[in-house]
Formats: structure tokens, C-alpha cells, sequence
């Protein structure tokens, strides 16, 4: 028989702390692991001057070669060994290019049954014009999902180590307080040469980045790359008309639910064709004729989730390096 | 291997010793900056444009940038005449640009 048990005993549970930590009540790991910022060290007149003889100190002991015939022989000896080692580098590496077999010769290495597989049945099996986008969003689409999932782990790394531990609730104070250290000083102040510029720019750059995007299994291009033209487009924009423009339109939770949104379609979708592709079912995706938009099956959502992700990526990156919040 | 890609290869060659040797962080950065502008050239001209465009956007584009944004936050960069004149002695001397 299971008793119901009661609020005590139940609060020691790794259950309810579970919940608590879902539920958002209790950060289990706040204030314990997280790292607190150093405070300031008073600086006094004492403190500069004993770091001044300090630095002077080690000036004269590892710079100053003159007076220290033991570490002018050193630095001699050092900087003739790093001269041979790069020059031995240099030469061993244009060796070995030497050695490769040039470009476009018939009967190189790499020229085996998998290119060729590639090459002949390639439109026929993926339905894409673009090879290249072929064998990486078909025959390789699970490097390219790990390709997604490192960029995400990138960010939330970026996330993680440059976020500002200031929230937006205490924003009014933040700006109070640290007016001369805050990014936001550094924005560009209504520069109206730039902003003429971007006003033009932008919009032609985030139109060519979805077109590359939606073009990526007809022609060069794909996902990664129009994804890095929209991310760099929005750059553009931010830095021209400042982060309360932005801020309108890109915040965290946009850039959670599309990272979440893009991988996670990626993932199903993925994980749809593998299974029916191992199991040698029919899929029932119409590959459609080559050459039109809306064709080659899966590969142009694929295309889609990838630059979506690569676009957040690049434009969390500036913002975090710039601010450490959206 | 026509002569103009000789020049360009022989210009990424320049960019590459000139980006170890120059002194100034922002001039390494405008020459890497320039450094992949020639290479997505070089790889238009090796018959790759999804690669091209990938580099131009990727290498002069963003990553040029967030090196931007870093010197700015390790203050290796000046950017307001006004600010410069606010900041205290110390860290001016720890702002590694004098050595």
C-alpha cells in the first residue's frame, strides 16, 4: 500500500526539489556554484606604487637583457630555434602540398564510387539541383545537424559566460549606476551617414539572405551561408540604429523559441528519414520536379531550420560580446 | 593558374606575415578582414561560390566584428575622445596597447 507522505517528508524528496527547480521557485544551484564578481580592490596611493615596483621588478629581471648576460644568451638561442622551427614548418607543409594530386586530374584518390554515386544518381535521389546541398542536407544531413548543434552549444556558452547578472528588473538602476562603464555609451550616437547606409543595405542583404536560404538545393549557397548574410544584415541594422530598435524585434525568448523550433524540426524530420531509410520504407516525401522551388523534399526545410539557427547564433554572438544581454 | 590568381595568392601571403608582424591589434584585424575578402575570391575562382559566400559572410563579415567588439571591451581600442579623457591613469597603462 502506498501512503500518501507528508509535506515533510516530502520536501526531502529529490522529487519536490525537482519540482521546485521546474517550477522556478528555487534555483538549486544559486549562490552555490555561480561565481560571484570580485569586488573591486581599493586602490591607494601605497597599492599603485608597490604594483609600479613590482612591474619594475620584473622589467629588470626578464626584460632587461643588457644587464643579464644569462638572458641575452637565452634570447639569442630562442629566437634562432623559433626562426628554424617556423622555417622547418613552412617547408614541411609545402611539401607535402607538393605532394597532392593537382586540380582536376581524372585519376586522384578521392575520385572513387562515392562521388561518382553522388554525381550520377544525386538529382534523382535527393531532388536537388545543387549537389553540394544534396549531399549535405540528404547522404550527410547528421553532420550537418551536428554542425547546428555545435553553434548552439557555442552560444549557450557565450550565454553562459558573458550574460550579464544584472536582469532587466533592476535596468533602471543598472543605468543609474554604471553610466560609464555600460556598452550602451559606446553606441553610435544617431549617426546619420551610417544609418542612410543601413536604411539602403539592409533590407537588400536580409532579402538576399532568404533568397540564398530558399534557393540553397538550386542554386550555390544553403542554409549556413544565408543564415551568416541575415545574421550579418541584422548586425548592420543594430549598430546603426542601436539596441532599442532591435530589441522590439530580437529579444532572448525569440532567439530560445527558434533555436529550439529549428533544431527540434530538424531533429523530427531527420529522424523521420532515417528511420524510414533503414527500414526501407517508403517515405511518402514528393521529391517533385527538379529545378522549382518547392521540390526536393525535406531538404528545403532543412535548409530553412539551418539558416534560422545560424542567423540567431550570429546575432546572439555580437550582442553578447557587445552588451552581455538582449 | 592564371595571373591573377598568382596575385591574389601571393596578396594572402602579405596579409598572413603582415597580420603577425603589425603592432596595432585593429590593423591585424582590418588585414585578417582583408585576408578572407581575397580568400572567398580564391575560392570563387576555384569553382566553389556556396564557399565564397560562406567565407565573405562568415570571415570579413562577423567574425571581424566580434573581434571588434572584444577590443572594445579590453578597451585596445579609443573610440570616444571624451571618454579617454575620464578614464584614470591605471588603465590606461594595463590597456596593452603601449607594449
Amino acid at each position: 500500500m502506498s501512503r500518501r507522505k507528508s509535506q515533510e517528508e516530502y520536501e526531502r524528496t529529490k522529487a519536490f526539489r525537482f519540482w521546485r527547480w521546474m517550477s522556478g521557485k528555487q534555483d538549486p544551484y544559486l549562490g552555490k556554484v555561480e561565481l560571484v564578481p570580485r569586488e573591486e580592490p581599493e586602490e591607494t596611493e601605497l597599492t599603485i606604487q608597490e604594483r609600479m615596483t613590482e612591474r619594475q621588478m620584473i622589467r629588470d629581471k626578464v626584460y632587461d637583457i643588457e644587464h643579464n648576460k644569462k638572458l641575452g644568451v637565452f634570447h639569442k638561442i630562442y629566437e634562432a630555434l623559433a626562426v628554424c622551427f617556423c622555417l622547418a614548418l613552412a617547408g614541411i607543409l609545402l611539401y607535402t602540398v607538393s605532394l597532392l594530386p593537382a586540380t582536376g586530374v581524372a585519376d586522384k584518390p578521392v575520385n572513387n564510387e562515392v562521388p561518382a554515386r553522388y554525381i550520377e544518381k544525386g538529382l534523382q535521389e535527393t531532388g536537388a539541383v545543387n549537389i553540394v546541398t544534396g549531399m549535405i542536407l540528404d547522404y550527410r544531413a547528421f553532420d550537418t545537424f551536428g554542425e547546428s548543434n555545435v553553434l548552439f552549444a557555442a552560444t549557450t556558452t557565450v550565454l553562459i559566460l558573458l550574460h550579464s547578472r544584472k536582469r532587466a528588473k533592476d535596468k533602471q538602476r543598472r543605468e543609474e549606476e554604471s553610466e560609464g562603464e555600460n556598452d550602451r555609451v559606446y553606441e553610435p550616437k544617431q549617426d546619420s551617414v551610417l544609418q542612410v547606409a543601413a536604411c539602403v543595405l539592409v533590407p537588400v542583404i536580409i532579402l538576399f539572405g532568404i533568397y540564398v536560404i530558399l534557393n540553397g538545393h538550386l542554386s550555390p549557397g544553403g542554409g549556413f551561408s544565408g543564415g551568416a548574410i541575415i545574421g550579418a544584415g541584422l548586425i548592420l541594422y543594430l549598430s546603426a540604429f542601436g539596441f532599442e530598435k532591435t530589441e522590439k524585434l530580437f529579444t532572448e525568448k525569440t532567439y530560445k523559441c527558434i533555436s529550439f523550433g529549428a533544431l527540434t524540426t530538424y531533429c523530427l524530420a531527420k529522424s523521420y528519414s532515417f528511420f524510414t531509410g533503414a527500414n526501407h520504407l517508403e517515405s511518402h516525401i514528393p521529391l517533385g520536379t527538379p529545378g522549382a522551388i518547392i521540390s526536393s523534399g525535406l531538404i528545403l526545410i532543412l535548409n530553412i531550420c539551418v539558416g534560422l539557427v545560424v542567423a540567431c547564433t550570429m546575432y546572439t554572438f555580437y550582442v553578447m560580446f557587445r552588451k552581455g544581454d538582449f | 593558374m592564371t595571373l591573377f590568381q598568382l596575385i591574389l595568392l601571393l596578396f594572402l601571403v602579405v596579409c598572413a606575415v603582415s597580420v603577425s608582424f603589425s603592432r596595432n591589434l585593429l590593423n591585424s584585424v582590418l588585414i585578417y578582414m582583408s585576408f578572407s575578402l581575397i580568400m572567398s575570391i580564391v575560392w570563387l575562382c576555384l569553382e566553389s561560390p556556396d564557399l565564397a559566400i560562406t567565407e565573405a559572410a562568415v570571415g570579413a563579415g562577423v567574425t571581424s566584428i566580434l573581434f571588434f567588439a572584444t577590443l572594445k571591451k579590453i578597451h585596445a581600442i579609443e573610440i570616444q575622445k571624451e571618454h579617454k579623457a575620464t578614464e584614470p591613469e591605471t588603465e590606461k597603462e594595463w590597456s596593452g596597447k603601449d607594449e
